[in-house]
């Protein structure tokens, strides 16, 4: 357990603009997941969120309920997706963080979902529905074994002593809910809270922050990196996914649209 | 043992809040200000008098002869048929809307299955003036057609959910995802003691008129402030909170809460979420839910869509964990039949849900000289399409 988390190596050797993608497994196809990762790493991707889908997905927009209703009815379970993601550090070398519910997770067993994380190659977990509080009370140690960064967020109505609060707590990076709303509802560049943004700048927090909900292209991902290290997409890239060109194709051209790199 | 929500928001292991930090502050703010709010002298006075005379309380306790008679005992229902609106969901929804009013918020949402608390949310609405978004899955808009257009001539939006079976979860999710798109006007006001802290402990405070008014109407009726036993159908478990809560601390009183079995709890087709479910996290609390081993929750199914849900309240959970109330479940088929007995026994058509609490009679063994309470949670004529196709007439 000597090696130093992929996450933080990333953001020490690259500050700015980095580039993060959120893709839900077993969609378009079942069997996707590890070809997915590797087409990111290829095309520049700094950072790959893995999405567990879930029955429920209350905090999501319409596009990732859509992924995650057809990645249940393709069959994806927790147990399967670990078994897909078992070879996957042979060839890929970016950072890796897995993102859904918390039942899914609770029902696999904490614990044990961890160990098989770093067993893996897991570096990071986003857990929206596992508050700060519950987090702290019942699960840290597990996170802290296995050499793993529990992802908390924060959104434009946290208070800033929470937000100092969960920047105590967090490693890896802060996820930074870019406005009010469920993923890729799509508020536009210029209703992104420029005032949020500036107050968390201005706090000093020890972790870095990805920006994400509502980052769709390159202009909205252009101005994110304006104010964090970097932004995540999701619902963007889940919708590039419907295409019925092959999947190097549209993942180099989803890439090629949001760098503006060829 | 205690039966009260602890300071995390926990009944026992059972309740908390597992929200998304994009609903933090809205449940912060709750959490720390419902207490000091509803316990208010004038904050009573205005919600006591609305139940006195918009909703019509204290509800009647009737003496149902013919059914008693029927099953040899003493057999009391509680009638919250009869409030404005047609069933208990008015207690708490005005309520929440007097608690919103004095959090400054100006829109309001909510979920509803059967309809029953989408109209009785639609309607403190229009009493209050505040706009009033309802979330109502799309398959309980078609089987509860009446109460839809209830809702929009009170002048709410009600919006059909498509997602999912199109019934009470999923109405559920599109309206927290609502509140988190819209956190600062609105309240979200639930219609059931489910969802993340304090909302299990609010709703049930405000349905406990229930049973705080039953103890007065007993003692009046039989010499005694406690029943031999209370039941209650459960689909989040409000109506049952509200009937039980005053006799919690009493043991010698049987509490039952009665599930919707669908087609019987032995078959997928069930919304009995204690009879099959197991320990999970959903609509931020941690309760029995029904799901498969991957933790993905399960369809429920009901012929009745106030109960067809696949969660039930954290009070419940602990209830039923603890031993101090007994969960028992009814299945379509024995709900219709208790309808039609109650209906041409006593001349009261009830509504599906409470039917459930009414079929189980048939379940548990009454002596001569026990007073039970049902409670009657609400009226069929939402219901009257699903009678006409079943029974023919
Ligand atoms: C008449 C009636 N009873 C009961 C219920 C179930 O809710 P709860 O379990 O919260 O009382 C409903 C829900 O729609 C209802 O309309």
């Amino acid at each position: 357990m000597n090696i130093e988390n992929r996450i933080n190596q990333l953001f020490r050797k690259k500050d700015r603009n980095i580039f993060s993608v959120y893709f839900t497994a077993g969609y378009p196809r079942l069997h996707d997941t590890a070809a997915i990762i590797e087409l990111l790493e290829q095309n520049g991707v700094d950072l790959v969120e893995i999405g567990i889908p879930f029955s429920d997905p209350t905090a999501d927009g319409p596009v990732i309920q859509r992924s995650n209703d057809a990645a249940l009815k393709n069959g994806m379970s927790l147990e399967l997706l670990f078994e897909q993601l078992a070879k996957v550090r042979e060839k890929v070398r970016i950072p890796l963080a897995l993102m859904g519910y918390f039942n899914p997770v609770y029902q696999f067993g904490v614990e044990r979902f961890c160990r098989r994380c770093r067993e893996t190659g897991i570096d990071g977990v986003i857990l929206p529905d596992l508050p700060l509080e519950e987090y702290q009370e019942h699960f840290q140690p597990f996170f802290a074994e296995n050499n793993l960064h529990n992802i908390l967020l924060i959104t434009p109505q946290t208070p800033d002593d929470r937000i100092r609060k969960i920047d105590a707590a967090s490693s890896g990076f802060l996820y930074m809910v870019s406005s009010s709303s469920t993923t890729g509802t799509g508020k536009k560049v210029e209703d992104f809270h420029r005032e949020y943004f500036e107050r968390v700048h201005d706090l000093q927090l020890k972790n870095p922050r990805l920006i994400g909900f509502g980052i769709s292209d390159r202009a909205t991902f252009e101005n994110a990196c304006r104010y964090a290290n970097g932004a995540i997409i999701g619902s963007a890239f889940v919708k590039s996914l419907d295409s019925s060109d092959p999947l190097e194709q549209v993942i180099a051209r989803f890439a090629a649209e949001i760098t503006g790199r060829r | 043992m205690n039966y009260q929500v602890n300071e995390k928001g926990y009944y026992g292991e059972f309740g908390g809040a597992w929200i998304p930090e994009m609903m933090f502050a809205n449940i912060d703010e709750l959490q720390k200000r419902y207490l000091e709010i509803i316990e208010n002298d004038d904050f009573k006075t205005e919600f006591n008098s609305l139940l006195k005379d918009y909703v019509g309380r204290p509800s009647p306790l009737y003496y149902a002869s013919r059914l008693s008679e029927r099953y040899g005992s003493q057999i009391y229902l509680k009638r919250e048929d009869l409030n404005h609106t047609g069933s208990h969901k008015l207690n708490n929804t005005v309520g929440q809307i007097l608690l919103a009013q004095k959090l400054g918020k100006t829109r309001i949402i909510a979920e509803t299955g059967a309809g029953q608390h989408g109209l009785a949310t639609a309607t403190v609405c229009a009493l209050k003036g505040l706009q009033c978004v309802v979330y109502m899955g799309a398959l309980d808009v078609k089987r509860q057609e009446s109460n839809v257009k209830k809702m929009k001539m009170l002048g709410a939006e009600v919006v059909p959910v498509y997602s999912g079976n199109q019934t009470l979860k999923d109405a559920t999710n599109e309206a927290m995802r609502d509140w988190i798109s819209n956190p600062g006007d609105t309240h979200y006001i639930i219609g059931s003691v489910v969802g993340p802290h304090p909302y299990p402990d609010m709703v049930a405070r405000f349905q406990s008129v229930i049973s705080a008014e039953m103890k007065t109407q007993l003692l009046e009726k039989t010499g005694s402030e406690l029943p031999a036993r209370v039941m209650a159908c459960v689909g989040g478990g409000s109506n049952a909170a509200g009937a039980f809560y005053h006799f919690l601390d009493h043991p010698e009183v049987e509490l039952i809460g009665v599930e919707a079995a669908g087609k019987g709890i032995e078959t997928k087709e069930t919304a009995a979420t204690l009879a099959v479910g197991t320990p999970g996290v959903l609509h931020a609390s941690k309760t029995y839910l029904m799901q498969n081993r991957d933790g993905q929750i399960t369809e429920p199914y009901s012929i009745s869509a106030g109960l067809d849900y696949p969660g039930i309240g954290p009070l419940h959970a602990h209830l039923f964990k603890t031993g101090r109330a007994r969960y028992l479940a009814a299945t379509d088929e024995e709900v219709l039949q208790a309808v039609l007995l109650l209906t041409r026994l006593e001349g009261i058509i009830p509504a599906l849900e409470s039917a459930h609490a009414l079929a189980a009679l048939e379940k548990i063994t009454l002596r001569p000289d026990e007073a039970t309470v049902v409670c009657l949670s609400g009226r069929g004529d939402k219901d009257m399409q699903t009678y006409l196709d079943y029974f023919g007439y």
